[in-house]
């Protein structure tokens, strides 16, 4: 069983407690009523799927009932950090997320399907 | 002749368990859904008549009044003897919400030698008395319902839950109470 450090309880609790709550840290526009479609659909709709490091909301449903912060890698389901929410990212250091390069895509192995 | 309604309780009538850990269906009581912040606290402690605990897991009681920390702005406040904590809580002239959720949750008893194994059989929920001592308190998972667990005694606890789901908590209990009887 997987277990999440809840940074408002204090300690580690079982993921049945828990529920995913989307990409962390996502800057809505001030100025709603003036962006464009197109800028609207990039915050509202378009989220990053990265392979390895990625911040996230979750929420303590059933237990204190708080969404906080986690950084998990996406790979492994490991999780390397939560904070409260409302702090900012916290330092990682030799964590990094996985970049166009690092990612295995089917044409790098593979080749390109005929 | 009108005929008088009779209240019903929600685990009346049910008995489960073994030697080893006793399930019974806790009495009645009135239950407070409290939601502060901090600025609050000292006010509301004051009209409940208890200290409102701020540290994650822990409770405070007197007199058979129970104030459960559920998250970090919310309670559970329970009366044993039934006082009415929506008025007590409306005497403290500070920004809170209280809801009278009294018939809205029921409770379990779970006592014996194996009362945490009998628990421990549908919750994730670390028992162990290091991390959980007589006095803690967590809202948690059993099978597949939310519950709030107190522990009242070395070998007591009360599982909370809501009254339509009572009778499967009750079940899952008196189930996992055989269980670690056996």
């Amino acid at each position: 069983m997987l277990l999440i450090h809840c940074p408002y309880c204090e300690e580690e609790r079982s993921e049945l407690e828990f529920r995913h709550g989307g990409d962390a840290h996502i800057a809505r526009p001030t100025n709603i009523a003036d962006i464009s479609d197109e800028e609207f659909e990039e915050f509202f709709f378009l989220r990053d799927n990265p392979k390895g490091l990625i911040f996230e909301r979750w929420r303590h449903v059933h237990g204190c009932g708080r969404f906080f912060n986690a950084a998990r890698d996406t790979v492994s389901d490991k999780f390397y950090a939560s904070y409260k929410a409302g702090e900012p990212k916290p330092d990682l250091p030799g964590i990094s997320p996985a970049t166009e390069k690092t990612v295995e895509t089917y044409e790098a192995t593979e080749g390109t399907a005929k | 002749m009108a005929e008088q309604s009779l209240r019903k309780a929600p685990l009346g009538g049910f008995h489960g368990g073994s030697a080893a850990a006793h399930v019974t269906a806790a009495g009645p009581a009135t239950r407070l859904s409290l939601r502060a912040g901090a600025d609050a606290v000292p006010a509301l402690s004051k009209a409940l008549g208890l200290d409102l605990p701020t540290k994650p897991k822990t409770s405070a009681s007197l007199n058979g009044r129970h104030a459960l920390w559920l998250g970090p702005d919310e309670w559970l406040v329970i009366d044993e003897s039934g006082a009415d904590l929506t008025a007590l809580a409306a005497k403290a002239a500070v920004l809170h919400s209280a809801v009278d959720i009294s018939h809205r949750n029921t409770a379990v008893l779970v006592a014996g030698t194996k009362a945490a194994e009998a628990i421990a059989s549908g919750s994730p929920h670390d028992l162990s008395p290091k991390v959980f001592p007589v006095g803690a308190c967590a809202r948690t998972v059993l099978g597949k319902i939310e519950v709030v667990i107190f522990r009242t005694g070395e070998q007591e606890y009360r599982v909370e839950c809501w009254r339509s789901f009572a009778p499967y908590a009750f079940a899952l209990l008196a189930e996992g109470a055989e269980d670690a009887g056996l």
